[in-house]
């Protein structure tokens, strides 16, 4: 038997879990990465990894990570990119899975990007 | 409880398992942890998508991406490509029939199939686990139930499901909250309610879908019933040839008991409510709810006369309330968002949506929910895509048994309880047949009438004989035997068993006929008369020719023929001997030279 209040949290993280496919992706946070053969050679899949165990540890809702193929600039994987909603694409470069934590707490969560991380500040290097 | 990156849903409704829907589910469980990808993908069996057709259906979330006819050697491609990789595998993404369009990026909405229609019977099928009740918990589940019984009176409920207009989905249309009210009016220690899911017209397979796709809907919805005419104990009559309804709806109910949705003191308010599930063995008329009663009773499935009327006295001698399961799947929605958001979907008499069956000669056979007041048009063509092959249309069947055969004509009609009677159909339970110019609408009606033979209870005549002379009549006009008279027989006989039957399936059973012979009086008049099938569909009345001017005595046919009906000498125009000749159509098929014809 349960209570108002523990079916209530039922509700909720059940709804974390599979909101990814009732949403409307125009309004969900996504976490895209790069995920072909060069990005996986260069350990994107690790970096995949991490994002997901942020978010699960998190329990943030509206988030979804998705893989995309080759992006063209094998050079820079693994590539991720940061998609919210009614802001601009914010991709980052050289990704690794210590960096994750990082992104999640202060774009993902916060909102804003975690400049030197991204292909702007690595082109300018 | 884990948050995943991508889920792979794969249908398990009655079609797609079918069609190998389980195979896939393994495989791709398979494929994912051969991959190292369990951890990160999940695979969800749910119930129908409704686009049959397309079967078996996969959809990859967060993409949305919709793979149809998937067979169980594609599972890797997708695995490694899409899943591990991000690469849709677009040569195996759903193809429109309208435009032959193939495209990886369109949602479930943008396909046309989807885009009209108006989902809320339906609404968790093909979204949701259905053997998971944190999933229709997740789906804001459980929470009208929750708003009823902790802060609505009875009175307040079913004023409630009387202002939203909702009006039974079984066949009959009647208010519903009327229904509530009358049973709640009833005096009694005991009262029930139940669910009627016993859903036997030939063609018809939304109740099951439902009960497959979404079974806390239905539990919730009786739950909400119960309070309200004050029950405590409800029944689920479905039918044991539908396996996986009645798997799923009891593993519902244990799960709902678990949590205690169901038993005794819900919520703590003192409400207690329980469920129990029997088995019907599939005879269409223990679909009418008296019938029905007795055969839960565990007396034999038979009809008995009204009043007095379940509300009044019904199973177990006490006031019972029975609604159909798209009924049921309609009221969770209307107390947690009101009547009046209801009421404003359909038309004035007929409020909301309702899901129909799509099959026959059409594109897109599959499960569909419109809003009421929708033009028979949209759904044939917009929805369904049309009859397949460019063949014409000819007649659309709703209402099953109970209904009729609306013509080219009458397409424009929207669709409700009143304009589909006016019409000359019936809305039914929601069986949509389509019929396209190869069809015969004499062998059409002779087909219902079959059926009806078949299942008639016999336990009154004017049905149980009545019917069979019809269904001689027509067995006698499709073989070429028609005499004149025979039209004015037919009604006749319709008229007497209408006026007379004792329930709802003889009252009904002359409408296909009724119905064929008001819009198809022609096709009835080309048999009789002129012992012509226009259709070309009646064996009996085939004539295949060969046209000495064109045939070039090339034999093809001769070796084709089953029956050895044709003879001719090498270079010399051959001949059909009439007798002989089965009618199997494999000369013309055969002929290059365009020699044969079939009258
Ligand atoms: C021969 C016959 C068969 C019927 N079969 C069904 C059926 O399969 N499912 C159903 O819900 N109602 C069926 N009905 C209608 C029921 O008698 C009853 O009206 C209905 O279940 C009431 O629920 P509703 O008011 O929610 O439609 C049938 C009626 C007749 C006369
Ligand atoms: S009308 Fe037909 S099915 Fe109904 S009671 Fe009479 S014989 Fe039985
Ligand atoms: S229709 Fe069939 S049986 Fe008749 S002549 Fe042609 S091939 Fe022979
Ligand atoms: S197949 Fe056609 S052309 Fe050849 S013998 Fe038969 S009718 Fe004549
Ligand atoms: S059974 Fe799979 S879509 Fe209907």
């Amino acid at each position: 038997m349960k209570s108002l209040a523990e079916l209530e949290a039922i509700r909720k993280a059940t709804l974390n879990r599979i909101n990814l496919r009732t949403e409307d992706d125009s309004e969900a946070t996504r976490v895209v990465v790069g995920m072909a053969t060069c990005g996986i050679a260069a350990g994107a899949r690790p970096v995949m990894l991490s994002f997901m165990d942020e978010i699960n540890k998190r329990q943030l809702s509206n988030v979804t990570v998705s893989q995309t193929g080759c992006i063209g600039m094998c050079r820079l994987e693994p590539m991720v990119d940061v998609i919210v909603p009614g802001k601009e694409k914010v991709t980052y470069v050289h990704v690794k899975p210590e960096m994750v934590p990082r992104i999640v707490a202060e774009h993902v969560v916060n909102g804003r990007p975690v400049a030197e991380y991204t292909i702007g500040a690595a082109e300018n290097e | 409880m884990d948050i995943y990156r991508a889920h792979v849903l794969v249908c398990g409704g009655t079609g797609c398992s079918s069609s190998g829907s389980a195979t896939l589910i393994e495989r791709f469980n398979e494929q994912i942890a051969a991959h190292g990808l369990d951890k990160e993908v999940k695979v969800i069996r749910t119930g129908c998508f409704g686009l049959c057709e397309a079967g078996p259906v996969v959809i990859v979330y967060p993409d949305g991406t919709f793979y149809s006819h998937v067979k169980a050697e594609d599972v890797d491609e997708i695995v490694s490509e899409h899943l591990l990789k991000g690469r849709k595998v677009e040569h195996l993404v759903y193809v429109e029939h309208a435009t032959h369009e193939q495209n990886a990026e369109k949602k479930l909405d943008d396909i046309n199939f989807y885009k009209h229609q108006h989902r809320i019977a339906l609404r968790n099928c093909g979204v949701i686990d259905p053997e998971n009740i944190d999933e229709y918990l997740a789906m804001d589940g459980y929470k009208a139930l929750e708003k009823a019984l902790t802060t609505m009176t009875r009175e307040e409920v079913i004023d409630e499901v009387l202002k939203s207009g909702l009006r039974g989905r079984g066949g009959g249309g009647f208010p519903t909250g009327l229904k509530w009210k009358f049973t709640y009016q009833s005096q009694a220690d005991q009262k029930y309610v139940a669910c009627n899911a016993d859903e036997g017209d030939p063609g018809a397979f939304m109740d099951r879908s439902i009960l497959e796709g979404d079974p806390h809907a239905i539990i919730e919805a009786m739950a909400i019933a119960g309070y309200a005419i004050g029950a405590s104990q409800g029944y689920i009559y479905v039918r044991a040839e539908y396996p996986i309804a009645v798997k799923r709806l009891s593993i519902a109910i244990d799960q709902a008991r678990e949590y205690g949705l169901l038993g005794e003191n819900i919520f703590e308010t003192g409400f207690n409510f329980d469920l129990n599930i029997r088995l019907g063995a599939g005879a269409f008329v223990c679909g009418e709810e008296t019938a029905l009663m007795h055969s839960i009773e565990g007396k034999r499935g038979e009809p008995t006369a009204r009043p007095p009327f379940p509300a009044v006295k019904g199973l177990f001698e006490k006031p019972t309330m029975l609604n159909n399961v798209e009924t049921y799947a309609n009221v969770a929605q209307i107390i947690l968002h009101g009547a009046d958001w209801y009421a404003a979907m359909g038309t004035e008499k007929s409020k909301g949506t309702k899901v129909f069956a799509l099959g026959g000669k059409i594109n897109n056979t599959g499960l569909v929910e419109i809003e009421m007041g929708t033009p028979l048009r949209k759904i044939i063509y917009d929805i369904g895509g049309g009859c397949p092959n460019g063949k014409k249309f000819k007649a659309v069947q709703t209402g099953g048994p109970s209904g009729g055969c609306l013509p080219e004509s009458l397409l424009d009609t929207p669709v409700d309880y009143d304009n589909l009677i006016a019409a000359g159909s019936m809305m039914g339970s929601g069986g949509m047949i389509v019929m396209d110019e190869d069809n015969c609408m004499v062998d059409i009606a002779r087909f219902y009438l079959d059926f009806i033979v078949d299942e008639s209870c016999g336990k009154c005549a004017p049905c149980r004989i009545g019917t069979k002379r019809m269904k001689e009549i027509l067995d006698r006009i499709v073989e070429g035997k028609g005499e004149e008279g025979d039209i004015e027989k037919l009604e006749a006989l319709a008229e007497t068993i209408k006026a007379t039957a004792l329930c709802g399936l003889g009252n009904t059973a002359p409408n296909p006929v009724l119905s064929t012979l008001k819009f198809f009086r022609d096709e009835y008049e080309a048999h009789i008369y002129e012992k012509r099938c226009p259709a070309h569909h009646c064996r009996s009345l085939l004539q295949f020719k060969i046209d000495p001017a064109k045939c070039k005595g090339c034999t093809a046919c001769a070796r084709a023929c089953p029956a050895d009906a044709i003879t001719g000498t090498v270079k010399q125009p051959h001949v059909i001997d009439v007798k002989k000749c089965l009618k199997c159509g494999s000369c013309m098929e055969k002929c290059r030279f365009g020699a044969i014809s079939r009258e």
